[in-house]
């Protein structure tokens, strides 16, 4: 599809489907890669994405649809912490307290790597320009008000999301 | 080129951490940069190299060199 208006800087256009916190940040990682290139940049969030929108990010790893996960441990001496621990399914998504504790092993794994927080890649985003725009239609199925979401939300439905994306150079789902 | 000495305006290091960072910092330096001038970035996220190349591509601002020290990598941009 042509663009619109042929001068337009290039544009990326996101969909954030989900709100777990390793599927959190290929969409903020993607959008503030691309506003740093001084593409026009927006994420619409939808469906477990929406979350992502709430002031206080509490993004969990989830074992669940993952099956090949394997888990590395953030301490101890280098040849331990390059171990690939495989987490079979059946064992971790029954384990209480097991979110929490993936979790919070990534967090501090991401943190010793250099890896920005989920927080601040949002807050590089939007420092950036990046349009963040909620899904109505979820809000509504899931009882979210557009007040309970960081101010520069947008709020947006789908025909938003496709006459954003019509004029994308590239167009994501995640 | 590489024989030619270069002297930057302003210098960013960004040592440790991976990306977006390295481009994303490099987009906010070169905001207080005047046209010209010159950036000169080091980086040890091993995809900083392509990924610099892309963003001077990108922007337009001009990479003027790219190379490797040990396990740091120093690129010097210049503003367009």
């Amino acid at each position: 599809m042509a663009k619109s208006n042929p001068n337009a800087p290039k544009r990326l256009a996101l969909i954030a489907s989900k709100g777990t916190l390793d599927w959190a940040y290929p969409p903020f990682i993607l959008a503030t890669a691309a506003a740093s290139m001084g593409w026009e940049t927006g994420i619409f969030f939808t469906f477990y994405g929406l979350t992502l929108l709430k002031p206080e990010v509490t993004a969990l790893v989830s074992p669940l649809g993952n099956p090949a996960m394997p888990m590395k441990m953030p301490f101890g001496p280098e040849a331990f912490q390059n171990i690939s621990w495989n987490m079979p399914n059946l064992l971790t998504s029954n384990a209480p307290g097991f979110e929490n504790l993936a979790t919070s092993l990534m967090k501090q794994t991401f943190k010793n790597k250099g890896v920005a927080s989920l927080e601040e890649l949002r807050d590089l985003a939007l420092e950036l320009n990046v349009r963040l725009i909620g899904c109505q239609m979820t809000m509504d199925v899931f009882g979210f008000k557009k007040d309970e979401f960081i101010p520069q939300a947008e709020i947006g439905g789908a025909a938003t999301f496709l006459e954003y994306a019509a004029d994308a150079d590239v167009q994501l789902f995640v | 080129m590489n024989d030619l000495i270069l002297k930057e305006d302003v210098l960013l290091d960004c040592t440790g951490l991976l990306c977006p960072w390295p481009i994303a910092k490099t987009t906010q330096a070169m905001k207080t940069l005047e046209s010209g001038q010159i950036l000169k970035l080091i980086a040890t996220d091993a995809g900083s190299p392509p990924d610099i190349a892309a963003w001077s591509r990108q922007t337009g601002n001009e990479l003027l060199r790219s190379s490797e020290e040990g396990e740091k990598f120093i690129f010097f941009l210049r503003k367009a």
